[in-house]
């Protein structure tokens, strides 16, 4: 240990302000980028969901269709 | 070798890959950093001339020295994008660049709060500090082409371009502290000669070194999985895969 107290530790030898704020911003901005990257998977999660849903109204409006006949019929 | 590789240039075997190593490089990341943050903060000895300033090395060199390095992985990918036209390496360039856009914002501030009580100025326009900024530049440079137009590929080749022309800035900003006079002062660790650091100094900030290049390539996967993901999501496996996770 480098330190005799955690006071000691705290102050950093008078650089307590310079060596803390360097490493929280460092945290702040590096967490940051792995936030917003959770962020997207999340997002994409959700956007897929929503294809997957308007694919399965668009397949099941299709059968319904073929099964009242849409006038399609009438040219065979 | 390419009968290895050549499976990989189909998304979907690199997503899953991806899949495969990311935990372990998210478990070596946070044993490496904590352990080297800790080390560096509260173990290591001070410094006889800087006292405990110096202990904002432990963050700025390895940011620093990353900042390079991803910029370096995202050229090369850059230029395997222009010559082989694999997307995978594509989509890699928009993963790797905010990253080390983030890396060198770091190592900017990282260095700004160590100038302050050291040299008594947050900035000088010497080399080092003006050609780390024109890195974080061209980051962003490369982002905003590579979104810039209609066509993603045509995108993805203007950044890939810029990205191989940026890479003359590297051995500008290695070699800054050499050929100008500056405030910043020379290498410690990466040259060829022995460090001149002590071993006590030396271990933790090689610890922390190791951590933030997990950390780098951490990240850059976990990114290349979403734009992997965000260019075959109108295909089953990527639909299966964000149902599971």
């Amino acid at each position: 240990m480098a330190f005799d107290s955690f006071t000691d530790f705290v102050a950093m030898g008078g650089y307590g302000l310079y060596v803390w704020l360097s490493f929280f911003l460092s945290f702040v901005v590096l967490a940051g980028v792995a936030l917003e990257t959770l962020l997207a998977k999340r997002q994409l999660a959700k956007k897929s969901k929503q294809l997957q849903q308007r694919q399965e109204r668009l397949a099941r409006r299709k059968a319904s269709r073929a099964e009242v006949g849409d006038g399609n019929e009438s040219k065979t | 070798m390419w009968r290895w590789l050549h499976p990989y240039a189909k998304p979907e075997a690199t997503y899953h890959l991806l899949q495969k190593l990311l935990p372990w490089f998210v478990a070596l990341t946070l044993v490496t950093l904590v352990t080297g943050v800790i080390w560096g903060l509260a173990f290591a000895p001070g410094d006889y001339q800087q006292g405990d300033s110096y202990r904002i090395i432990f963050l700025h060199v390895p940011s620093a020295i990353f900042s390079m390095g991803a910029y370096m992985g995202m050229a090369i990918m850059g230029a395997v994008a222009l010559i082989w036209q694999i997307k995978t390496a594509e989509w890699s360039i928009p993963a790797i660049a905010p990253v080390g856009a983030a890396l060198t914002v770091v190592a900017l501030l990282t260095g700004a709060i160590w100038g302050k009580p050291m040299w008594g100025t947050w900035w000088v326009w010497d080399a080092r500090l003006t050609s780390e900024l024109i890195l974080l530049f061209l980051y962003v440079g490369v982002m905003a082409l590579y979104f810039a137009f209609d066509d993603a590929r045509t995108g993805a080749k203007a950044a890939a371009i810029l990205s191989l022309v940026g890479v003359i800035n590297l051995p500008i900003i290695h070699f800054s502290v050499e050929w100008w006079n500056t405030l910043h002062q020379g290498a410690t660790i990466t040259k060829f000669e022995q460090p001149s650091i002590a071993t006590s100094m030396l271990i933790p900030l090689l610890i922390c070194l190791a951590g933030f290049a997990f950390l780098t390539v951490s990240l850059v996967m976990m990114r290349l999985k979403n734009e992997i993901l965000r260019h075959e999501l109108h295909r089953p496996w990527a639909q299966q895969r964000l149902e599971q996770d």
